[in-house]
Parts: C-alpha cells; structure tokens; sequence
C-alpha cells in the first residue's frame, strides 16, 4: 500500500473538502475528522516500520519531470518516521485548539483549517521526500500556507511578521536552490534521488560551498543564531495553533534538513565547518535563553525559549556522536509536543484575557488551577525537568556532546539553568501572587481545551518515564547516518546513560 | 543576373501560418473600408480569432509533418523547431489577448478627439468604437511571427517594424486617462524609432562588413573577413541595443513601465507576453546564428546587461505604488531572468539544446501567467477605469476572494513559488546555466528573485492582510472573455506547475533541432 502518498492525500483531498463545506461548525468537525484519519494511518504505518530493516521503508519512486531527473520520490526512515508522527499528531490537536481562532476577525473559518491541512500534507511530503528536489519543493512551497495563517488570522502586527517570515526563508531557499542546481550539475548523474547523490560530491572545496548553501537555508529554517530574528514575530503574531505548527514542525526541517543533508551529502565539509556551527548553537542556546528571561509577552517569550532549545538540537546534529544525533532527533519530537503545549496553554490564557503581556496576568493558578497546572508542567517540560521526556532528549545531547566538545557542552549546560529562570519566573509572575483584578472572572479550561492539553500532557510523561519505542526507532537511522559520514563514537571516558530513568 | 530577374522560389507551405496571418489583416482592413459600421465588430472578431487558431493549426501540422533543415524564402525565413515552438507560443498568447480586447470598454471611441473636447463627448454619444483595432493586432502578431524567423537582418528589419507600428498605434487607444495613454504611444513611439534607427545601422554596418544581411553568411565571415573589426563590433552593438530596447533590459528599459501603464491593459498583455517571446526568439536568432562565432565578444556583455537589468527591474519595482508599472518592473526583471537562458548556451549541442529548451518553457510560462495577471488588472474598476493605484487593492481579498485568490497566485508563479509555472521555468533557465559555468549569474538571479519577492507579496499583504476602504474599487462580472482568460492563464499556470514535463519535451524537441543556418 502506497502508505506515504496515501496519507499526502487524504490531507490534500480533506483541504479541497473543507472548502466545500457551506458550513463553519461542519467545516472544523470535518477537519477534525481527517486530521484524525490522517493520524490513524499513521500509527497503523508506523507498526509496520521494521527499525532494523532496510533504511528507508515504504518507498515510492516515480517519475515525476524526467528531463530534469526528477521523481516523485518518498520513504521514510527511522528519522523522518519520528518526524511525521510529530506532525500528524499536533494537527488534530491545532485543529481542536484553534475552533474558535478563525472567528475573531470574522475570517474565513473554512480557508484557515483548509489551509491547515495543505500544510499537513505538505510537512508529511519534506520529511518523506527522497529526492532532494522534491524535497525543495516541499520546503518552498510549504511557506504559502503558514504565510498566510499568519498574515490572515495572526495578531496586530500580522502583516509585518508574515512577510518577514517569508522573505527570510524564500531568500533562505533561493540560495539552497542554487546549491540544488550545483548539486545535480556537479554529480552528474541526472538525477536528484538521494541515495544515488550520497557519496558523488568527493572535492572537499565543492561541498563546502554546496553545504553553506543548504547550511543557510536550514540555520534560517531552524532558526539558529544569528538567522532568528524572524521567529520571535512571526511566532508571537501567529495564531497559537499556526504557531505550533510553526515552531513544532516547521522549523524542525531545518534540523532533519541538516542531518539528513548536510550531514549525509556532504561529509567532509560537516566536519570542517562544525567547530562554527557548534559555536552558533552554544551562543543560540545561551543568547535565546537570556533574551527569552528578559521579554515581556508571553508568546515571544515561548519564541526566544525555542531558539535556546534549537541551538541544542543543532548541537547535537554536529556533535556527530550517536547519543548526540539520537538525542537531537528525540528532542525534534519532544520539544514538538512540549512548546506546542506551552503555546496553546498560552494561547488559551490569552483568548481569555486578550493580551499577550505577562505583566497584565497575575495570580491565574486561584481561579484557572487546572489552565495553571497544565501550563506548569509544559513549562517544566520546557526546562526539561526529569521525568519529563525532554529531559532525556537534552541529557542525550549534552552527554553526547560532552564526548567530543567538552567546552560547549559545559557551556550549554548554563542553557538548562537559565531555563528555570525564563520559565518559573514567567509561571510566577502570571501564575502566583495576588490575583490580579482583570484576571479574577477567567474561566478554567473547558472540555475542548482539556482534550488537547491531555495527549500533550499523557505524551511528555510517557516518553519521559519510557523513551525506548522512540530511541529504538531513532536509533538506527542516526547510526546510519553517522556511518555514511565515517564517524565512530569515541571511546566514553564514563558509561553513556541510554535511558533517562 | 544580367537583366534577367529570377523569381524567388518561396515556399508558401511553410509560411502558411505567417501568410493566414497577414492575410486576415488585409481582410480586416478591407472590411473596415467596405463593411457598415454596425457589422464590423460581428465581423472582426470571429475573423481574428479563426485566423490565430488556424495559423496555430498550420503551426502545429507543420511541427508534427517535420521540421525543416534548411531556411525558406531564399534563405530570408527559417521556420525550424524553436521558431514554430514561438510561433504557437505567440498565437495562443494572441489569441487569449484577443479575448480580452473583445470587451472594447477598453478603447476611445474617437482617437482624434482631444481628450475633454466636444467632440470626444460626441463620440461617446455616437458610441463610436475603433474597430480597426483588429486589424491592427493581427499585424502586429504577423510581425511577431516573423521576427523570430527572420533570417536575414533586412527581413528581421522589416518584421520589427510591422510588429511596432501598429502596437504604437494600439497603445494611445485607451478609452480612460487618455492623455497617459497618449503620452505613451509617444514616447513609444519615439524611443521604439531610434531602436529601429539603430537596428537598421547596425544592420548596414554588418553588411559592410561580412557583404551579407544574411545570418548564415555573417557568421561564415567571422572566421574569414579581417581588418573590418570596427564594422563588425559597432554593428554587432548597435543590433544589440536595437534588440535589447524591444526586450526592455535595462539599461533600455526606460519606456516600458510608461508604455505598460499608459496602453489599454490587453494590449499591454499582448505587449507584455507576446512582443517579449518575439523579441527573445529574434534576439536569439541573431546572436547564435549570425554572430555565434563572436560570442566571447558579446557574451561578457550579456552577462552586465543581464545583472543590470535583473537589479533594476527588481529594485525599482518595490518603489512603485501603480500595479500597472510595478508588472512592467516585474517584466523587465524577468527579462533579465531569460538574458541569463541566452548566456547559459555553451559550446556543445547538448548544453546549447538546454539553455534553449529552458528559455523557451520559461517564455511560455511567463506569457500566460502575465496574460492572466493583466486580465485580472482590467476587472479591478472603480469611477475612472481600473483601479490602478495599489492602496485601492487593500482589502480585496475580502471583497472577491475568488478573484484577489487567482492574482495572488499569478504574483506567486511570477516570484517563483515551487508547485507554480513560473518555478520550472526559473529552474530549467538556472539549471542550465549551471551547468554551463555561469553560477554567480545565477546567485545574482536569486538574489534578484528574492528582492522581486518582496513586492510580489506586498500586494498579496494589501490584498489579503489590509481592510478594505470604504469606498474601494469594485470587481466588474467578467466578461465571458474575460473570465475565460483568467481561467485559462490559472490552469497553464497551475499545470505547468505541478506536471511540466509535456511542455518541456515539447520544448526539447524544439530546441533539439537548433537553429537552421
């Protein structure tokens, strides 16, 4: 069974639907429907995955524009499996928590879940793409829709963020098309399919250039220092649910896009260029943390806390070490389900009250207890308490670094302290303390809110306490990975932990 | 020779398309001298447009009965496979713009009348109606034939001349804001004269030099004729400015955003889409055929011109507040963007095939989407005509989504969003020159697609982001020319986008066969 296309197709063929629906109140049930089709195929495809099977899985390879030596290519392996179920499960959980964010400003209500699912298929077809000009395609083209859920739906300053957004990651994307081009060109071998281009680009000056073009184009993506300027705006003017999906997903291309990319297609400029990129994700990590304790809306605080965590999973797409590479691909995941908890939690306190500033909230934990504590446990998710399953993920990352860059990973570490600062202080000014007078009439969660903080919740407890069905996953592809750029681990100095009990 | 005069052997099967084409002009002018005012537009319209579509059809017989080797006319036409791929490229293009004249709310009853005159309120009265405009445009599309296939310069001449004059004409046409429109047939008409002035130049200085207009022959004394080098790089210079000018690179670029705002917006679609593809077709003509042996000469100039004229049509496009100008900018950048496909020839069949192949796709990619683009840009009306400024887009996504929806993704395809044509046809044009050496051209052409980018999306941000103003421009119901149009140019724009691969194998073949010598 055709499991990749399928599901790109069900999501495509709902959007069309949705835009067929006469009715709002049908239209979001619609959506939610096949956001939840999507994400039982899903499941039912991902129990099919063998972890110690071939790499890629599920394979279709068609042609797509032969002249070019274009196909229309997918597989997943364990990398991308881990990825898409990511997607597919904070779709159906965008789609519940954004029923009423399309009415504020008397939008349409179809065009928004209709786009939510193009962008649905579009995030299931990058990380499936084994072409790499598919894979581009899929990169550019996903920008239209998240363009416009901001710029139509997002906040004050909408129109700005959007087009901020897009200008930085099309310019991101023009320079990696040149890289594309080069990339075919130079191989020779007249076509884009990844496994043929893996290993063809030998000239170590060549792939230094053709892996800062695609380097730019995912430090851009991700964000990474200093390319993050967008994030903050773009994130803090989305709507809550687009802004997860931005966060949560989006912006992990950038990450899988460098472990699967750059990593793979061009090994020996990765080596020679990860000293800088190191140094870019310790200062991300440090500077994202700093910045995000000093802001004062919630939704740019949550933006800045992210550019701090992707300077860890940058970290530990470089650090070249298994632990390392597994930890960062698990900390894709986690870190999907835990700010997109603290955004829509947040999202939530500010659908209530209508200000995004911490300074207009006070003591919510006495009239929304459970709105408190949902959002406190996303927070403590955030700083990566243990038991919570980023914890495994970033001390999978540090010890992997640790392995082979002491110093950065010394560094980071601060990153981890500095995170209760951001978070507790946040939680205490909005949560604690006497409560404020504007806030006293909120409400607490409702049942619809409740149904999407649970599985967020159920998820960042399970995969704290038992990460094994994902690692195991995870795993072999990293290994893979790592193998095609001929690295081994080094020798621990003390034993790896593997599981973060 | 002596005294005895040779009839010209010409074969008739292989110009039928450009002789249906000229002939139906005739015919339309003759019934604008015989037929009574009442009928000619019943008359002018069915004859027009049968005329495009059997020349398209002849086009097509020719293509598919085979392509032949050597030059028609004595050696003055080549119709060989990429000047019949422009050729259907021209007359669909044609044809769609001829949809949108049909709607003539677009032209001046009374060209003579002085604009406010009592005579121009007369016109109006007698609802007078230029129908000549017919006839006109199918001598400019004649012209447009033939200047790709032109293949001596005298002919080449010839054909640029009866593709300008009747656009010249055509342009201070508009019924609305006529002095503009005037002012620009003017200026048109002077600037597109001194082009021609230098064309023709250029063309005696060739001669001078190789004792040939033809191509062929000009290219055969570059190896051979020493000590004229003079002649040869001041003429070689001066039909490159001549052709340049009808292209709009900069820095001959100066009349077109006059010229695309002043001008009834059909015929500025036609302009816009169809003059370009002629323009490029001949452009490449002259220089592979008659001067490919000098391409280490003009090819470095190319390559400024190229840069120039990618980074001024995008930078100068952001300043613009009018949408009329800002798709004239957004024109001359593309421009640019096909210079890169002349450059991107290199010194093998194959690579040349490419370059081609990429550059005749993108012609046709950019045509519709432009087409489109301008169609959209006549429905868009408030009580002077149509709505040029672009603060009386804001809001009109809200208005008409359907419609605002469809000029968004024309202004994508154009800016080069993956899954739209303009993104193959961007891709065939870098791909090659890539593969030819010519990468910093290309990071300059992203560069430049990046800053285009940015006014591209501004007007998606009013359309889409902005509330509408009170007293904003309505959306006309289309004709039903009109809407077919835009529906066509969305679907070309669309499948072009998603499933290239017919047209580009189309183009291939084209191309494949090069240029007849």
């Amino acid at each position: 069974m055709p499991w990749l296309s399928t599901l790109m197709g069900v999501s495509v063929l709902g959007a069309l639907g949705v835009t067929l629906v006469r009715n709002d109140k049908l239209a979001k049930q619609f959506t939610l429907v096949v956001s939840l089709i999507v994400l039982a195929l899903t499941v039912a495809m991902a129990v099919q995955f063998s972890p110690n099977g071939d790499k890629f899985q599920f394979a279709e390879t068609y042609d797509w524009i032969p002249q070019f030596g274009v196909h229309y290519g997918v597989a997943v392996d364990g990398i991308a499996l881990v990825l898409i179920l990511l997607s597919v499960i904070l779709v159906p959980i965008v789609v519940l928590a954004s029923w009423h964010d399309a009415e504020a400003g008397k939008r349409s209500v179809r065009t928004y879940f209709s786009l939510l699912l193009v962008l649905e298929a579009m995030m299931i077809g990058v990380f499936a793409a084994t072409d790499v000009f598919l894979f581009y395609v899929f990169f550019e083209a996903m920008l239209i829709p998240m363009y416009f859920m901001i710029g139509s739906y997002g906040g004050a300053q909408r129109s700005y963020a959007a087009v901020k957004f897009l200008l930085y990651s099309l310019f991101g994307g023009l320079l990696m098309l040149v890289a594309v081009i080069a990339l075919y060109t130079i191989a020779g071998k007249g076509t884009f399919m990844f496994s043929d281009l893996v290993g063809t680009i030998q000239d170590v000056t060549t792939q230094k250039w053709l892996f800062l073009g695609f380097f730019i184009a995912f430090a851009i993506k991700a964000p990474l220092w200093p390319f993050h300027t967008w994030l903050p705006d773009a994130a803090a003017q989305a709507p809550a649910g687009a802004a997860v999906l931005l966060v949560g997903v989006l912006d992990k291309v950038g990450t899988y896009g460098m472990l699967r990319f750059c990593l793979e297609l061009f090994p020996d400029a990765a080596k020679f260029f990860t000293p800088l990129v190191i140094t870019l994700s310790v200062i991300g990590i440090v500077y994202g943390a700093i910045v995000a304790i000093g802001q004062t809306d919630m939704k740019r605080l949550i933006a800045y806390t992210s550019v701090s965590h992707f300077g860890f999973i940058a970290m530990g797409v470089f650090a070249m070490t298994t632990s390392a590479g597994s930890g960062a691909t698990l900390y894709m995941v986690n870190h999907g389900f835990s700010t997109g908890a603290l955004f829509l939690i947040a999202g939530f306190l500010i659908y209530r009250r209508g200000s995004q500033f911490i300074a207009d909230y006070g003591g919510v934990q006495k009239v929304a207890p459970i709105l408190a504590g949902t959002f406190l446990v996303a927070g403590l998710s955030s700083l990566s308490l243990p038991g919570l399953s980023t914890f495994v993920s970033e001390f999978m990352v540090l010890t992997g670094t640790y392995q082979r860059y002491v110093v950065p990973a010394v560094i980071a570490t601060v990153g981890v302290i500095l995170a209760a600062i951001y978070i507790l202080w946040m939680y205490q000014r909005t949560m604690n303390g006497p409560t404020a007078e504007s806030v006293k009439s909120l409400p607490d969660l409702n049942a619809r809110e409740k149904w999407v903080v649970a599985p967020l919740v159920a998820l960042l407890l399970v995969f704290g306490f038992y990460p094994k069905p994902l690692l195991d996953v995870i795993n072999p592809a990293v290994k893979d990975t790592l193998s095609s750029v001929s690295v081994t681990d080094p020798k621990p100095a003390v034993p790896v932990a593997q599981e973060g009990q | 020779m002596n005294g005895t005069i040779q009839a010209p052997s010409i074969e008739y099967a292989l110009l039928a398309p450009l002789l249906v084409v000229f002939g139906a002009a005739i015919v339309g002018v003759l019934v604008e001298a015989f037929a009574p005012r009442y009928l000619r537009s019943a008359i002018h319209l069915p004859l027009t447009l049968l005329s495009l579509a059997g020349a398209f059809a002849l086009a097509v017989w020719q293509a598919i009965k085979g392509v032949p080797t050597k030059p028609a006319a004595m050696g003055a036409v080549a119709v060989d496979g990429p000047a019949l791929f422009i050729w259907g490229t021209i007359l669909i293009l044609a044809f769609v713009s001829v949809l949108l004249i049909k709607d003539e709310e677009h032209f001046v009853g009374s060209a003579a009348a002085v604009p406010g005159s009592a005579e121009e309120e007369q016109s109006l009265v007698e609802r007078a109606a230029h129908t000549e405009v017919y006839p006109l445009l199918l001598f400019a599309v004649g012209g447009m034939l033939l200047f790709p296939a032109a293949n001596d310069l005298l002919v080449a001449f010839v054909a640029l001349e009866v593709m300008s004059l009747p656009l010249y004409l055509l342009c201070g046409l508009a019924r609305r804001r006529r002095l503009l429109s005037q002012e620009a047939a003017v200026k048109y008409f002077l600037l597109g004269a001194f082009s021609s002035a230098f064309f023709l130049y250029g063309t005696a200085l060739l001669y001078g030099y190789a004792g040939s207009v033809d191509l062929a022959k000009i290219n055969q004394a570059l190896g051979t004729v020493g000590g004229q080098d003079t002649l040869l790089y001041i003429g070689a210079a001066m039909l490159g400015v001549g052709l340049l000018f009808k292209i709009g690179a900069a820095p001959f670029q100066a009349w077109k955003p006059d010229v695309y705002q002043g001008s009834p917006t059909p015929i500025t679609a036609l302009m816009a889409s169809g003059t370009l593809v002629a323009a490029f077709g001949a452009l490449l003509r002259v220089f592979w055929v008659g001067l490919g042996g000098l391409d280490w000469d003009w090819r470095p100039v190319f390559y400024g011109v190229a840069i120039l004229t990618m980074v001024v049509g995008a930078i100068l496009a952001i300043t613009q507040t009018d949408i009329k100008r800002m798709l004239a900018y957004s024109s001359i950048a593309h421009g640019g963007f096909l210079l890169i496909g002349v450059i991107a020839t290199g010194h093998t069949p194959a690579e040349n095939t490419s370059a081609l192949s990429g550059l005749l796709f993108y012609l046709v990619a950019y045509g519709f989407t432009t087409v489109g683009a301008f169609a959209v840009v006549t429905m868009v009306r408030d009580a002077g005509g149509e709505a040029w400024h672009l603060s009386r887009w804001a809001g009109l996504g809200k208005r008409s989504p359907l419609l605002a929806g469809t000029f968004a993704f024309f202004l994508l395809a154009f800016a080069g969003i993956p899954l739209t044509s303009g993104f193959f046809g961007k891709y065939a044009v870098f791909q090659a020159a890539v593969a030819n050496g010519a990468t910093p051209l290309v990071i300059v052409g992203v560069v430049a697609s990046a800053i285009a980018a940015f006014f591209y999306v501004r007007v998606i941000v009013l359309m889409f982001f902005s509330d509408p103003a009170a007293d904003g421009p309505s959306v006309v119901l289309p004709s039903r020319g009109t809407a077919a149009v835009v529906g066509i140019a969305a679907l070309a724009t669309v499948v072009l986008g998603v499933y290239p691969q017919p047209v580009l194998d189309l183009a291939h073949t084209a191309a494949q066969s090069l240029f007849v010598r």
